[in-house]
């Protein structure tokens, strides 16, 4: 797929020969290499810490908690072409609709900062949803929500919660690399939409 | 067996923002040079970051670690042409401040000083938050990054409109989107793989 389309132009909705084509073209390594981390996280040569199934399903959750539905309906339809993809493309996207809020929030180590302390919703996934997900996925899910919305609040004893889910140290990279390049090409897009449209 | 978490028993942690030098420490293992290969060091582009914990942790994955560097060094390093590195630096300054990043912000605030010869302004950003009264130019920048940088984003059409009134032109606008953007990456692996430390 990704050697046909870039998937920022393609979200983005840019055309050949537009203006907006034309700011993206003018930082050629930028577009490259955004292009490159979607190929290295979504199209991956060892997906034997971080499953195909899990990245697609971190990514509907993650778009869809930003409220982007054209982005997270991109990332269904992979998901829902993998094992059991439909069922947790269902199921994701439900835990979405009820999860997302308004970030950044969370808390700062105690000091002068303390007084910008605000505290938001934490995502804790029931057992019927859970059963749906598995443990792993589950795990990943709260994680990606605390990313999402409230990332000063991340802590050892959250990674740990992944760890003792069943992911590997090298598994915790790849889910916060993930997570994180989803905040960086959902404002990218978001930012282009303006331009484009301007 | 199951991986474990490091629980660095930090003293005196940075509490405050702040323009000096900190430090940082990963909560889960770095790879030690002993253990690096000829790929790590070709993801680590620069071959010095060996010895950064963080990048050495980030390397587990080397390819995503190897784009992400190349896509952070061109947007922020590549000034032959469009918005002027100190603000770019300005962009992400605004984005860690937001999101509460306190190494992100020391880092990049220290630039935005360097290349704007404005501390005093770079400060006031860190002491007041992203409300602080910065000049129309660079409040209009700030104000961008922080509408990009709200979860879920709000950079709209005003955003754009107050930052060409302010001179910018699309390009630079683009420089600023893309710096903002790349802060709301940067910020969540810094805050959620380890944490600030004091300077050593």
């Amino acid at each position: 797929m990704t050697d046909t389309i870039d998937v920022i132009d393609h979200l983005v909705g840019i055309s050949a020969g537009s203006p907006a084509d034309a700011l993206r073209d003018r930082r050629p390594i930028t577009k490259e290499h955004a292009q490159k981390s979607w190929t290295a996280l979504f199209e991956p040569v060892d997906a034997s810490q971080v499953s195909l199934a899990d990245r697609f399903a971190v990514a509907v959750f993650v778009t869809a908690l930003h409220g982007d539905q054209g982005i997270a309906e991109f990332y269904g339809k992979t998901l829902a072409d993998l094992e059991n993809g439909v069922v947790l493309l269902s199921s994701v996207k439900a835990l979405a609709d009820l999860h997302a809020t308004k970030g950044p929030y969370g808390h700062y180590p105690d000091g002068p900062l303390s007084a910008e302390n605000t505290d938001g919703a934490i995502l804790a996934i029931g057992a019927a949803d859970r059963a749906i997900l598995g443990d792993r996925l589950a795990a990943a899910l709260e994680h990606a929500h605390l990313l999402t919305f409230h990332p000063r609040d991340a802590s050892p004893e959250e990674l740990q919660k992944l760890l003792d889910a069943g992911w590997s140290t090298t598994g915790v990279v790849t889910l916060s690399q993930l997570v994180s390049f989803l905040a960086f090409q959902i404002r990218v897009v978001a930012g282009l939409r303006v331009l484009a449209a301007a | 067996m199951s991986d474990t978490v490091i629980e660095p028993a930090v003293e005196n942690p940075p509490v405050v923002f702040t323009q000096n030098k900190i430090g940082w420490t990963a909560w889960l293992q770095p790879l030690a040079e002993a253990e690096l290969t000829d790929r790590h060091y070709e993801a680590l582009v620069d071959k010095a970051r060996a010895k950064s914990a963080y990048f050495a942790l980030l390397v587990r994955d080397p390819d995503i670690l190897e784009a992400r560097t190349k896509t952070d060094n061109d947007i922020f390093y590549n000034t032959k042409d469009g918005l002027p590195r100190a603000e770019r630096e300005l962009a992400a300054t605004a984005a860690s401040r937001l999101n509460g990043c306190i190494l992100c912000a020391s880092v990049h605030s220290r630039f935005a000083s360097q290349y704007s010869k404005r501390e005093a302004d770079v400060q006031k950003l860190l002491d007041e938050g992203v409300d602080a009264d910065l000049g129309e130019r660079w409040n209009a920048i700030v104000s961008a990054s922080v509408a990009l940088s709200a979860t879920p984003p709000v950079f709209g059409a005003e955003h754009a409109k107050r930052l060409r009134d302010a001179g910018l032109s699309s390009e630079e606008i683009s420089d600023v989107v893309h710096g903002a953007a790349f802060f709301n990456w940067a910020n969540r692996l810094m805050l959620s793989i380890g944490e600030p430390t004091p300077a050593t």
